[in-house]
């Protein structure tokens, strides 16, 4: 998987303090076990909205917006990224991230950008442009650009290689 | 000369072979051990043969646990343990198996594979507790974990660290998680505001150095919750002595540098401190005990990585000798290891709460997760010295579950309501 350099589509907003059990609530993970990225994904942000991983897989959001501390309940567990990519979401924009969901979105390929201020300046479905490279979020329906930090290189590099086991596979060749 | 430093920061750089480092920096570093259980033991290694590669990258750094489902309560869980059974067989994996098992957190420590001064990752929230060694430990997710046991380094954000002065001697009936759950409570956990995320927790002071072993291992316990990335509290003449005869290498023992900066410095004068108690339904929901006395309570248990220790077991058995459960109350102990499960049965311990009416268990994170040995009906109230207490956590979406300090739930099993320990000391 290589990454655009600019990532469009469509907003879905959710609050602040989303945690781990609202992303993919217990059942789902519950059993151990392996990580299945489509049957996750059909179960995406369930326990917030059961009918979100439905649309998202049908193109119709691209980002998951969020308020503070997205992610958190100390989950160490991949699900939540797992079924987040699984139903197709191309990049997480936060006002905050948990500590646990920041590195595994990473390490698994999805982009995780955090913003101040964006849950209370984007609507579900606005349009809005993602350059990670530029550290630039557009809003292409109200007009409102955001600047944030872009991430580190190496961090960009693990994300262009589609995630960390993919970057250490293609380093060792 | 590098710029002073605090101890975590000066573990990451010499991990990552640099001079110095600073917070907010990301370094690749050596990873000194990495340790999974059978809840995520499968990613984990699903992760690693997509590696492509044949084996770990140091037999004696790498470890799985058998402590969740264990024994495996169901067929399901009996074929995921034959399924992690046979690639720790296939890549030489040390398994911690059944018999011969315990809570990963305390046996990492326990068995003398963590030593001060090294970077440690767990597939667990929990694992922070380790950091009672004077090593950085933290939690990680499968990725992580396959990743470090195949090549032995991590990418990772060095953190700012808050230092935490514990002043004073903790009064009776108080024991060292209730530090950190009054500050949980403050700081929030990382359900809500976590305040500390990403931080480490630099613990230091008086009373943190006449801590025993247990009582470290379970202050940094309790910090995983708020969302810190570390717990660590530097190695002095206690843990040496505990490492004596137990640590598995060479190690050495870093301190923080005077002058080193911290984000957030805070002293705390426990001398007057009391018991804290964690209410329904999140671990930053504290209360001093004195606010929840009297409620009513169904099951009492001690038991998991925070507190299921043989300081705890000691704790209960001097509040309950020659006293008794009250009936209606089920009171579970489930000791952290098979060594503490042996211990606590020969040195009379387990006659003690037998005679009072506990049910002695096996060694399993059962009683902490719902998946075992405690188990609540609707409506039905739990005292626990466990780590967490999200709604529907330990069975019926209608329970409730509290956290408490081991005393705190031994008294409190002989009113069968929340009750003062110090009552009985």
């Amino acid at each position: 998987m290589t990454m655009e350099s600019v990532l469009k589509g469509k907003a879905w907003v959710c609050g602040d303090y989303t945690d781990s059990y609202l992303i993919l609530p217990e059942p789902y993970w519950k059993k151990a076990g392996s990580l299945d990225m489509e049957e996750l994904g059909k179960h995406a942000m369930e326990g917030v909205d059961p009918n979100f991983a439905a649309a998202a897989a049908a193109g119709k959001y691209s980002f998951i917006i969020a308020g503070r501390n997205f992610g958190g309940g100390g989950k160490s567990i991949e699900h939540p990224v797992f079924a987040i990519r699984g139903a197709g979401i191309k990049a997480v924009i936060g006002e905050s991230i948990s500590r646990y969901f920041f590195r595994n979105a990473i390490n698994n390929g999805l982009p995780v950008l955090i913003c101040q201020g964006i849950a209370s300046n984007v609507k579900t479905g606005d349009s809005l442009e993602v350059e990670l490279g530029a550290g630039e979020i557009r809003n292409l329906t109200s007009g409102k650009v955001f600047k944030v930090p872009r991430l580190p290189e190496n961090l960009m590099e693990i994300l262009k290689a589609g995630g960390y086991i993919p970057y250490i596979k293609a380093k060792k060749v | 000369m590098a710029r002073p430093m605090t101890v975590t920061e000066k573990i990451m750089a010499r991990s990552a072979g640099l001079k110095e480092v600073s917070p907010g920096q990301i370094i690749t570093a050596k990873i000194g051990l990495v340790y999974t259980t059978d809840f995520q033991a499968k990613a984990v290694f699903d992760h690693f043969k997509s590696l492509g590669v044949q084996k770990v990258f140091d037999r004696e750094k790498v470890l799985v646990f058998f402590d969740h489902f264990t024994p495996p309560p169901d067929v399901h869980y009996a074929n995921l343990h034959n399924d992690i059974r046979k690639m720790a067989k296939e890549f030489h994996v040390h398994l911690y198996d059944v018999g011969r098992h315990g809570i990963m957190h305390h046996m990492v420590a326990e068995e003398g594979y963590l030593v001060p001064g090294i970077i440690a990752v767990g597939t667990d929230s929990h694992t922070l507790t380790g950091g009672g060694i004077g090593a950085v430990v933290m939690g990680v997710g499968a990725t992580d974990a396959a990743i470090a046991m195949a090549t032995g380094e991590l990418w990772m954000r060095v953190p700012a660290t808050v230092r935490l002065e514990i002043e004073g001697a903790l009064p009776k009936g108080t024991m060292s998680r209730d530090i950190m759950l009054y500050l949980m409570g403050e700081k929030g956990w990382d359900g809500t505001k976590a305040e500390w995320a990403y931080l480490a927790i630099e613990v230091a002071g008086e009373a943190t150095r006449n801590m025993s072993m247990d009582s470290r291992f379970a202050l940094c316990n309790l910090a995983s919750d708020t969302g810190a990335k570390n717990a660590i509290i530097e190695a002095d003449d206690v843990s040496e002595r505990y490492l004596k005869g137990r640590a598995r290498r060479e190690y050495e023992v870093l301190r923080s540098d005077p002058g080193a900066e911290y984000t957030e410095r805070i002293t705390l004068d426990v001398s007057t401190f009391e018991p804290q108690v964690a209410c329904p339904h999140s671990p930053d929901n504290v209360k001093p005990l004195s606010q929840v006395l009297g409620k009513r309570i169904h099951v009492a248990t001690i038991a998991s990585c925070s507190s299921g220790r043989l300081e705890d077991l000691h704790v209960a058995a001097k509040i309950l000798k020659g006293r008794k459960v009250k009936p209606g109350v089920r009171m579970i102990v489930s000791p952290a290891s098979q060594t503490i499960y042996r211990q606590a049965m020969e040195d009379g311990t387990f006659s003690i709460l037998m005679e009072a009416g506990v049910l002695i268990g096996h060694s399993t994170c059962g009683p902490c997760h719902g998946g075992e040995l405690v188990i609540l009906g609707d409506g039905e109230v739990c005292l626990g010295s466990l780590p967490r207490n999200m709604q529907g956590r330990l069975g019926s979406p209608s329970s409730e579950v509290y956290l408490a300090n081991p005393a705190v739930v031994a008294a409190s099993a002989i009113k069968g309501a929340i009750a003062d320990p110090r009552e009985f000391l």
